[in-house]
């Protein structure tokens, strides 16, 4: 049976130590050299980070989050050992882990760290599809002879490359398809490899919740509990028109990953599709001018993040969380795409407007969407709004201000409120 | 009620009814159109409790009284009916039906109390003129292709009809914009109109108004309040509230210093601009317009689909100038002109550009021009 040594990345057979360097992390399976789709997970990418960047958290639990409000970002190894999960709230979690270490999220460290990593898989094969900043697909088809070692030898490489030169570790899945790929590299996590064989994908599936399969919340999962779908076994037993005609498109979907099926493609050039930035308040609010201030430093934040990647939308769309948890959004599209801070401000200042006092509220955002190239946006002025091409002559100053001098060279009065 | 009504008059009635009511609404009765006979006329009322239509037509009235039917469904039957036909509208209000009888078709509808049915409150307009067809007609149809969509600045929602001065003197004026183009068209003044309160006419009144301005010797009667507005023609009225907001002021966005004069044949502007943006797929082409001695290129680059090019022969006689609009905006506003050349207007290439027919200050057009 194909074997291979995940430090040492000699090619071992059937032993419990490495016979060249003694490792006992040995991974033997039939298929090992012939999967080529991959999907790599960082360990608790955020913790992971502080603990490198900061050695005396290294035996502490550690909760990346914001604010007393929040909820979990990311919790380290430690504290998910007490409990403690992504996207639990925080007081909850405090209750669980009331000594944990509690870090606001540093996004441009954890940027740099990811695009670190995105080069490391690029030298791998041209076809990387990142999901978030801590994860990504792979795949590694024809690249065996270019990297003369197959697939699996290059990610344990790839992981081992991580640690060494970034202090970071990551979880590998390698199987025939995304949908596999991605369930494999979540079971032996941290620090993981595992293989989903063609051979072993039914027996594999066949006794799992249908959780598994990514996109199915709990009110996907609901409905399918109440058509009697627990297991994928469950799911084998409906035809595919019928599945098709209870769920829509997803039952054709479910059909095909209940055989562990998944034809989609590792697509590199993903699209974005929108930028959106929104944040939960320390405390509920209804005051008018509070809401203005963060209104404006979400519109400055998605433009900001559109100009950086060359992009600008024609659709704004404002969302607010009221006390209740209630989500209202509203959305409205501009005759010109724009990357402007101003203007989208303005169209979701109108917006804000529209929907009234239905406050207090506890979060706000805003976003762009329906993104075209920024050789696209803002090309026509407004006549009923002659001072918009000097506002906007400012805000490109601004830009340049802040581009030689720092983000925080020059504010305007309102992002202070 | 039971009555004898001719199929087209009929048809006539029943359509500019059912064109007012809502097609998708939550409150049943506004679907309906109230019917309602005495003497030797019925007449016909709809709304959509912005806008309500009344319209009366001769019929042999058996006996008199009144109900509601869905204003669609009474539509299509009439509409299907042999031409020429005598339609029986037979209400009876026990059952809560109306039957409909021509020929041998017989038709029975649900209908609703009459009760039921908003009638618009009647108010008190300060103004009243007449006007005639054909000039209600050209202050309309050459604005409201400006008009806005845009929720967020609902006060352009719709045709600012208000009284201005004009060229020669005071006039009645006609003001649509979104923004990017504007059209200014004066008429005018009728007789008693001079006192008017300006009025934010909304778009779909400004359509339906529009089915009352076919008969040039027409003469409408127009009255006008602070919130509503009222056109009449002997047999249609057509009522409708106007929107509550202010115009902004307009005349600061026409451009009085546009020294850059270009004399063009609209049609043939029209066609050239036409075939060139054809090859941009993008959802707003621009059109780029070099403009020297007597001599316009028109060009289109669109770096994922294409390039084109068309020259044209034009009087100019000023420096030379690169300005983009969209093409669209440019169709449209050459698309009014129809007696003399389309005259141009302009200043900069990142100005508001000026144009009109000859040198008609009647209808002015400002459209805005984009980056290229």
């Amino acid at each position: 049976m194909p074997g291979l040594c995940r430090d040492c990345f000699e090619q071992v057979p059937p032993a419990r130590r490495c016979p060249s360097c003694g490792s006992p992390r040995l991974l033997h399976h039939p298929e090992l050299f012939d999967l080529t789709i991959a999907h790599m997970d960082c360990d608790a990418f955020y913790a992971s980070v502080e603990k490198r960047d900061n050695p005396e958290l290294a035996d502490k639990p550690v909760i990346i989050g914001g604010g007393r409000r929040g909820v979990v970002s990311t919790a380290c190894y430690v504290a998910r050992i007490r409990g403690v999960r992504s996207a639990m709230p925080m007081f909850q979690a405090l209750k669980l882990c009331p000594d944990a270490v509690i870090i606001k999220p540093r996004m441009e460290v954890y940027a740099e760290a990811s695009r670190k990593i995105r080069a490391m898989m690029d030298a791998l094969t041209p076809v990387v599809q990142p999901l978030s900043l801590d994860e990504a697909f792979m795949d590694l088809s024809g690249t065996q002879r270019l990297h003369g070692a197959p697939p699996a030898v290059m990610l344990a490489r790839l992981v081992r490359r991580m640690k060494d030169e970034l202090g970071l570790t990551g979880s590998i899945g390698l199987s025939h398809n995304k949908f596999l790929a991605k369930v494999a590299s979540d079971l032996d996590k941290p620090r993981g490899f595992s293989v989903i064989g063609r051979a072993e994908t039914a027996d594999f599936l066949r006794d799992k919740p249908v959780r598994l399969i990514w996109g199915i919340g709990p009110s996907a999962q609901a409905a399918l509990e109440t058509a009697g779908i627990r297991s994928f076994a469950d799911l084998l037993r409906w035809e595919q028109e019928a599945l098709v005609a209870r769920f829509g498109s997803m039952g054709a979907r479910l059909w095909h990953l209940a055989r562990g099926e998944d034809a989609r493609r590792v697509d590199a050039r993903e699209p974005v599709k929108s930028i959106s930035n929104e944040t939960t308040f320390s405390s509920d609010t209804a005051d008018p001018d509070l809401l203005d201030g963060h209104l404006w430093r979400m519109a400055e934040k998605v433009s900001d993040r559109a100009k950086a990647k060359g992009l600008a939308g024609r659709v704004v769309t404002l969302k607010l969380k009221r006390a209740d948890h209630r989500i209202l959004t509203r959305r409205l599209s501009l005759r010109d795409a724009t990357q402007m801070a101003d203007t989208v401000y303005r169209t979701a200042r109108a917006l804000f407007d529209q929907v009234g006092a239905q406050g207090p509220y506890r979060l706000l955002g805003c976003g762009l969407s329906d993104l075209v190239p920024a050789a696209q946006a803002d090309i026509s002025g407004d006549l009923l709004d002659p001072g918009a091409i000097r506002r906007a002559g400012a805000e490109r100053a601004t830009d340049e201000i802040r581009r030689r001098f720092g983000s925080d060279a020059i504010l305007k009065g309102r992002a202070l409120r | 009620m039971k009555i004898s009504i001719e199929r087209g008059a009929l048809l006539k009635a029943v359509s500019q009814a059912q064109s007012v009511v809502e097609r998708r609404n939550t409150i049943p009765i506004l679907a309906n159109v109230l019917i309602e006979a005495e003497g030797d006329q019925v007449q016909f009322r709809a709304t959509d409790l912005d806008i309500e239509v009344l319209d009366k037509a001769p019929a042999q009235v058996e006996r008199a009284g009144s109900t509601t039917v869905a204003a669609t469904t009474l539509h299509e039957i009439v509409r299907k009916l042999p031409d020429g036909a005598l339609v029986t509208l037979n209400a009876d209000s026990a059952a809560g039906r109306l039957t409909v009888e021509a020929g041998r078709s017989n038709f029975s509808l649900a209908t609703l109390p009459k009760e039921d049915f908003p009638v618009m409150a009647s108010s008190e307009y300060e103004t009243n003129f007449t006007a005639n067809a054909a000039v209600l007609r050209r202050l309309f149809d050459k604005s409201k292709f400006a008009i806005s969509t845009e929720e967020t600045r609902y006060y352009l929602n719709g045709v600012y009809m208000h009284v201005a001065d004009g060229e020669n003197g005071k006039a009645l004026r006609c003001v649509a914009t979104d923004g990017h183009r504007l059209a200014r068209i004066d008429a005018e003044l009728p007789e008693g109109a001079a006192d008017m309160a300006g009025v934010i006419v909304p778009r779909k009144t400004v359509g339906e108004l529009r089915k009352l301005l076919d008969d040039d010797e027409m003469d409408i009667a127009v009255s006008v309040s602070e919130t509503k507005v009222r056109f009449a023609t002997p047999d249609i009225t057509l009522t409708s509230k106007v929107i509550d907001g202010t115009f902004p002021d307009y005349t600061r966005v026409i451009p009085q210093a546009n020294t850059r004069r270009m004399e063009v044949d609209a049609s043939e502007f029209a066609h050239a601009v036409d075939r060139v943006a054809t090859v941009s797929s993008e959802r707003s082409r621009a059109v780029k317009l070099q403009l020297e001695e007597d001599r316009l290129i028109l060009s289109v680059n669109a770096p994922d689909s294409g390039a084109a090019e068309e020259e044209l022969a034009v009087a100019y006689g000023d420096e030379r100038l690169e300005i983009g609009f969209n093409a669209k905006y440019l169709l449209e506003i050459a698309s009014q002109v129809d007696r003399e050349n389309a005259v141009f207007l302009f200043n900069s290439s990142g100005d508001p550009t000026l144009m009109r027919e000859g040198n008609d200050q009647s209808a002015v057009y400002v459209v805005m021009p984009m980056r290229v």
